[in-house]
């Protein structure tokens, strides 16, 4: 049986040849015959998991409540200090310097990156900016939002942190951070679907060793992280119930 | 839980006695003083089915004024302000114990007899279908939301 592995459309295309490594190694480690499907898109990825069609996932904290609620996922590990945050910023020569400065009609250039939506959103609450009296302008990557704020088509931007600070020195020149999340709980995790599920503490302890051997170090350095932690299930339900408390 | 001590309370301050849920009384001391809600973070802390504290985050302990240790086993009302009105937290406790969401701006009473003001979002955490926790989480508000109810809660009081 050949299980299938996806990872969430927004990670970075830094590391899309790093997933390809770690699902050899993964193959390697477990024996079993793993296929890896990047989807270009968070409702392209929706429809696998909706179809059944997804047996092991590197999650975006946004989908975490579905695959466990109603897709019978367990969590299994997330990569060691990557929290995901937002922030939002403007052109450097903006007139803004305070979120409560902007006004209705607000045009912001976000991708469709969902927690990162919702945290940005968040931060915007204290402008009394909604999405029902903004502007979406919508971008299929984050070098793209910044596009939209130099050329001044956008008049905030939401990005992930850690994108907008992998933005070259240049592009950074030109921009200017007004917030940044400080939330250090919400993060991507690594989940297993139910037909993979008899293989969880497996799994997780061959996860967990990675970082001990040098072949593993490589491997995970492709990723970006520096090693795995456990994730156990409560420490997941707990962070599915703050997003659910920022969703609304 | 204990009445405000003076020598904890910065600045010129007024006297308040407080109901609270579940019969509690407790002496507070508060002042004209906002601390104003850091930018980006979140306020998180979670307590049983009492109301009882179990946990807190860095920001609920540095906007409280209080120790994670004086926190943790006191109740959730340890926050509150003589300006909030009963039927506020009447309306928040008759809405989570139904299983939903109940989100609202809240003005908190610090240690030290200051204040600050959250968007507060308080869920059942239910576990095998039954609550077995309460968490809230609180973030920024906006200037007008807190204007709006500053004007409302004095005409509830």
């Amino acid at each position: 049986m050949t299980y299938q592995f996806t990872v969430s459309p927004d990670f970075s295309p830094d590391h899309l040849s790093g997933w390809y490594i770690f699902n050899t190694w993964l193959q390697k480690q477990t024996g079993e015959g793993i296929h890896l499907e990047m989807y270009n898109s968070f409702q392209d990825q929706g429809a696998a998991i909706q179809n059944d069609g997804v047996d092991l996932i590197y999650a975006n904290p946004f989908d975490a409540a579905m695959l466990v609620r109603d897709k019978g996922f367990c969590p299994l590990t997330k990569p060691v200090g990557v929290a995901d945050e937002a922030l939002i910023a403007v052109s450097a020569d903006s007139a803004i310097y305070d979120v409560a400065d902007l006004s209705l009609g607000t045009k912001i250039a976000m991708t469709d990156d969902p927690d990162v939506r919702m945290m940005g959103m968040m931060l915007l609450e204290p402008g009394d900016l909604s999405a029902n009296n903004t502007q979406i302008v919508h971008c299929n990557a984050y070098i793209l939002v910044a596009k939209q704020l130099l050329q001044g088509h956008a008049d905030v931007g939401v990005f992930l942190a850690e994108a907008y600070d992998d933005l070259s020195g240049m592009i950074k020149s030109k921009l200017r951070v007004l917030v940044r999340s400080e939330i250090s709980v919400i993060h991507h995790a690594l989940m297993v679907g139910p037909k993979l599920a008899h293989r969880k503490e497996e799994l997780q302890a061959l996860l967990v060793a990675m970082a001990a051997d040098d072949k593993g170090r490589d491997v995970l350095k492709n990723l970006g992280f520096q090693a795995w932690a456990t994730v156990d299930h409560e420490d997941m339900e707990f962070m599915i119930d703050l997003m659910d408390a920022l969703a609304v | 839980m204990r009445d405000f001590k003076p020598e904890d309370v910065v600045g010129d301050y007024k006297e308040a006695v407080l109901d609270l849920y579940g019969g509690l009384r407790r002496v507070v001391f508060y002042t004209d003083l906002e601390t104003p809600y850091p930018d980006g973070k979140l306020i998180v802390s979670t307590t049983d089915t009492n109301g009882i504290i179990t946990h807190g985050n860095k920001a609920f302990v540095e906007m409280s004024g209080y120790t994670l240790d004086e926190l943790i086993g006191s109740p959730h009302s340890i926050l509150r302000h003589p300006d909030m009105p009963a039927v506020a937290f009447k309306d928040l406790w008759d809405t989570v114990n139904k299983g939903l969401h109940w989100q609202g701006i809240v003005k908190n009473l610090r240690k030290d007899g200051g204040y600050y003001w959250v968007k507060a979002t308080v869920i059942p955490n239910i576990r095998q279908g039954k609550v077995v926790s309460y968490t809230s989480v609180r973030r920024k508000p906006s200037h007008t939301k807190v204007e709006e109810c500053t004007a409302l809660y004095a005409s509830l009081k």
